[in-house]
């Protein structure tokens, strides 16, 4: 029984045959660049699926939704959603042996639109991206001098005390968000370019550049140190964590299992949602870092070694990023305790060391039954460890606010702030090589630039392009501009383009001659388990995780959160709803590559129906072949 | 006769003088507060008179310091209210007149100029030996001429740029190697084609290019 499929003529023209591709095989075409060897392309693939997000989102959606329960959804959907997308994309790149343009228009002229919008997110995507790297920057390079910059508040101009805005949040907050970002207090307000921010931009999109300069040739070896980097870094905190006090307390927070999350549909759709990112799906990227595989390379074997390191490196950098919270959280514990200690002794004027931390709750109580006015004018803080290591935040927080002040708590503390830096930025590094890849051969697959422009000229063109644009990062409301970037230009149309390029291979490319070229590459046809997540299970979730997604996002109030030092809550952030005008910038970022995959299947259809009127069309049947002959060009 | 009884009144009545210009919350007292444990830990040692002798001392020295002169004695400090937290008031006594206190400001500006010895002197920190009213001086800012990070950020865009050159360079270069090799090799063969070689002298001749065979050279 044959799956059913959409008529797709054509086809076999637009493709190279078993045949072709064994003799391009043999002969070694030498005009598509290859990889040195296999280990190479492993870690080029897994440093584009690592990234910063299993550093700083993944610990934070454990923690939040039940611990060790987490495991669950996230393990399941990994096996149902990540591996086979990634499986697909693999063996789509390595048979037709193109970038996603290429693939896609392969594939059917119709659904050029598919590697269009891949090449839009892969641009938009990489443009933010860059500027986070390029704050990492920054910070590593404030590394170099002790005490660290963010350890102590400056002094106000008099010499009299602390400037206020810090003495009123903490030397972590100013730091980030007054000497590295100068923000403003909302997004309209554009405030002007910061000349340091634009500097560590140039410096990151030069860095970026001399790595992708001749594409895989240069990123195959920066790969070596940017995607092994980030282990042996995470290992030295995980014995310096595992040596520091209050870790255990943070990796039991974070791995204590609430079984009671598992009820709650919002933590699937989280682990869907961290799964489907997690993997750079849909970028287009790693479809060309396929295509340049030998045609029996066993991509089957890579998508599983590949899924299981990424899903592996998501724990691992959980465990080590909740050590140090743990022990920071103490920290703070301990010094809450402290300050209250001292006031009752203060007041009271009892000796030192009546009032520990261990009598500290029963001391109490006694001071209260007596002078409770006293206890009461006093206005003690109330210490709870629970409290500070939930306080756990996510995504720029965690890296610029919680971990940097974790740092300046343990010993020698430029060493292991320039550690971590060194690991955001190798980790932010491989995933952007990714991007450039996603961004840079569908230009030249599109004939946007002449042919005989060398790769130097057009990689140097795209990231001049995105280091201009990107300059809207380095005013003073760039970080809410980025915030904008992150939640809808990564988002949405990825979703968009998974679901048509599974339904591109399954329903149009045909998911028999799918099975036919695997067995043709790789020795033996994909098993029960694939077929079944191809045609049905994969599609379905990456459906319902779009419907959701996107049903909340229009339902609800688009809002930001905005760093205001007059605002009343301060220094907690307030939250602000964009300006009108901010949808219209929404639009672009979402709407417009999601749009771009039908707009282009109407423009082809346009195009062919204008040039159907002036073809002379004739039909040669011969015994062999029907060949058909038009006066104008092959679309 | 008299003048015993005089001095004994005095002896006896100076301890209950000083007692009544030292007071708590008086107007030109200050507060002190030790915190030995926190800041010596296992190395505390215990406060005691001997300890009260030295801190009187002390601020004698600071006054003699301040005023610069040597007109302050030990007996000009007078301390009092002392609490187990070890907290305790003093108040400091003119040279010339005994009854007559300092003003509160200028003893704080006598501390704030000798804090640091005052500090040293019983091993403690301006958190630990606090002086209640009386600020700790902030250091000033060090301001080094060119910023810690651009220094780096030099020598990392240095790099790059480095490499970046490095690389577009020997681009060029393979690529001009390979453009001259396929040229040259082309030239001969052209040459000895069109031109006839007889030996080694090149007739001389009108390039015919119907005769040409250049397909292989075309580049796609």
């Amino acid at each position: 029984m044959r799956f059913p499929k959409l008529p797709n003529p054509g086809l076999d023209d637009r493709i190279p045959s078993h045949q072709e591709l064994e003799r391009m095989e043999k002969e070694e075409a030498g005009d598509r660049p290859k990889w040195d060897n296999k280990t190479q392309y492993m870690l080029t693939c897994v440093g584009f699926c690592v990234g910063l997000g299993n550093v700083w989102r993944f610990p934070y959606l454990c923690q939040s939704h039940g611990g060790g329960a987490f495991m669950i959804p996230f393990l399941i959907l990994l096996v149902l959603e990540g591996i086979p997308l990634l499986h697909l994309e693999f063996a789509i790149g390595q048979r037709l042996r193109s970038g996603s343009v290429g693939v896609w228009t392969a594939i059917n002229p119709y659904l050029t639109g598919v590697g269009i919008a891949s090449l839009f997110v892969s641009f938009l995507v990489g443009m933010y991206y860059n500027t986070i790297i390029a704050w990492v920057m920054w910070y590593f390079f404030n590394s170099f001098q002790n005490p660290l910059p963010w350890s102590q508040c400056p002094v106000n101009a008099n010499l009299t005390g602390l400037v206020s805005e810090c003495a009123r949040s903490s030397p972590v907050d100013y730091f980030w968000y007054r000497d590295t970002l100068n923000t403003s207090t909302s997004i309209g307000d554009s405030g002007g370019l910061q000349w340091w921010m634009v500097l560590c931009l140039l410096c990151a999109w030069l860095l970026l550049y001399v790595c992708c300069l001749r594409g895989i040739e240069t990123t195959g070896k920066a790969v070596y140190v940017t995607s092994t980097l980030p282990y042996v870094v995470l290992t030295i905190f995980l014995i310096r964590g595992l040596t520091l006090k209050g870790s255990l307390d943070g990796i039991k927070f974070l791995f204590t299992p609430d079984l009671n999350e598992l009820m709650n549909p919002s933590t699937w759709l989280d682990a869907g949602a961290q799964v489907f990112y997690s993997f750079s799906l849909a970028f287009g990227g790693l479809i060309s870092f396929s295509s340049y595989n030998s045609v029996h390379n066993n991509c089957e074997q890579d998508a599983v070694i590949i899924s299981f390191i990424n899903g592996f490196t998501s724990v691992y950098a959980a465990t080590v990023i909740y050590s140090i919270i743990g022990f920071r959280a103490t920290e703070r514990f301990d010094d809450c305790l402290e300050g209250n200690i001292l006031a009752l002794l203060n007041t009271f004027n009892l000796p030192e060391g009546n009032i520990t931390e261990g009598n500290y709750a029963e001391s109490l109580q006694n001071l209260n039954g007596t002078f409770p006015e006293i206890i009461q004018s006093l206005d003690l803080k109330t210490c709870d460890l629970q409290t500070f290591l939930s306080q756990g935040v996510e995504g720029t927080g965690l890296a610029f606010i919680v971990f940097t002040e974790a740092i300046t708590k343990m010993p020698v503390s430029p060493l292991w702030s320039i550690l971590f830096f060194i690991m955001l930025f190798c980790l932010g590094l491989s995933t952007m090589f990714g991007s450039i890849e996603g961004t840079v051969v569908p230009l030249q697959d599109l004939n946007i630039f002449p042919k005989r422009w060398p790769k130097e000229a057009i990689t140097g063109i795209v990231c001049l392009v995105s280091f201009i644009i990107a300059l809207i990062f380095a005013q003073s409301s760039g970080n809410y501009w980025l915030a904008l970037f992150d939640s809808f230009a990564g988002s949405i149309p990825l979703l968009v383009i998974a679901f048509c390029e599974m339904i591109a291979v399954v329903y149009i490319y045909g998911i028999d001659r799918f099975n036919k070229d695997i067995q043709f590459m790789i020795g033996h046809k994909p098993n029960l388990f694939w077929q079944v997540t191809w045609r049905f299970v994969s599609p379905l979730i990456v459906l319902v995780i779009f419907v959701f997604y996107f049903v909340t996002k229009v339902s609800s109030n688009v809002t930001y959160i905005a760093w205001n030092p007059s605002s009343e809550d301060f220094p907690t952030l307030e939250v602000l709803e964009y300006p009108a005008w901010i949808y219209v910038i929404i639009f672009i970022l979402a709407g417009i590559p999601s749009l771009v995959v039908p707009g282009t299947a109407l423009f082809k259809l346009i195009q062919r129906r204008c040039s159907d009127k002036n073809v002379y069309g004739a039909e040669v049947d011969t015994v062999s072949a029907k060949v058909q002959m038009y006066t104008t060009e092959m679309s | 006769m008299l003048v015993r009884i005089l001095v004994l009144l005095y002896l006896a009545g100076a301890p209950a003088l000083a007692q009544t210009l030292c007071q708590p919350n008086a107007s030109n007292g200050c507060r002190v507060r030790i915190s030995i444990k926190t800041a010596l830990g296992n190395q505390a040692y215990e406060w005691n008179e001997n300890e009260m002798f030295l801190f009187r001392a002390t601020m004698a020295f600071a006054m003699r310091r301040y005023y610069k002169t040597e007109t302050y004695n030990v007996d000009n400090i007078i301390m009092c209210n002392q609490t187990l937290r070890v907290s305790f008031w003093f108040v400091v006594t003119s040279p010339e007149n005994s009854t007559m206190l300092i003003p509160k400001a200028d003893v704080e500006k006598a501390v704030r100029m000798s804090r640091h010895r005052i500090n040293n002197a019983f091993l403690l920190t301006d958190r630990t030996l606090e002086f209640l009213g009386i600020h700790p001086t902030l250091a000033a800012p060090v301001n080094p001429d060119t910023p810690p990070w651009l220094i780096v950020f030099g020598v990392v865009i240095g790099a790059v740029f480095a490499g970046i050159i490095a690389l577009l360079v020997s681009s060029l270069l393979q690529k001009r190697r390979k453009e001259k090799g396929m040229m040259e090799d082309g030239q001969d063969e052209e040459d000895r084609q069109m031109k006839g070689v007889e030996n080694d002298n090149v007739l001389d001749g009108i390039y015919n290019r119907g005769f040409t065979d250049d397909d292989r050279f075309t580049k796609l």
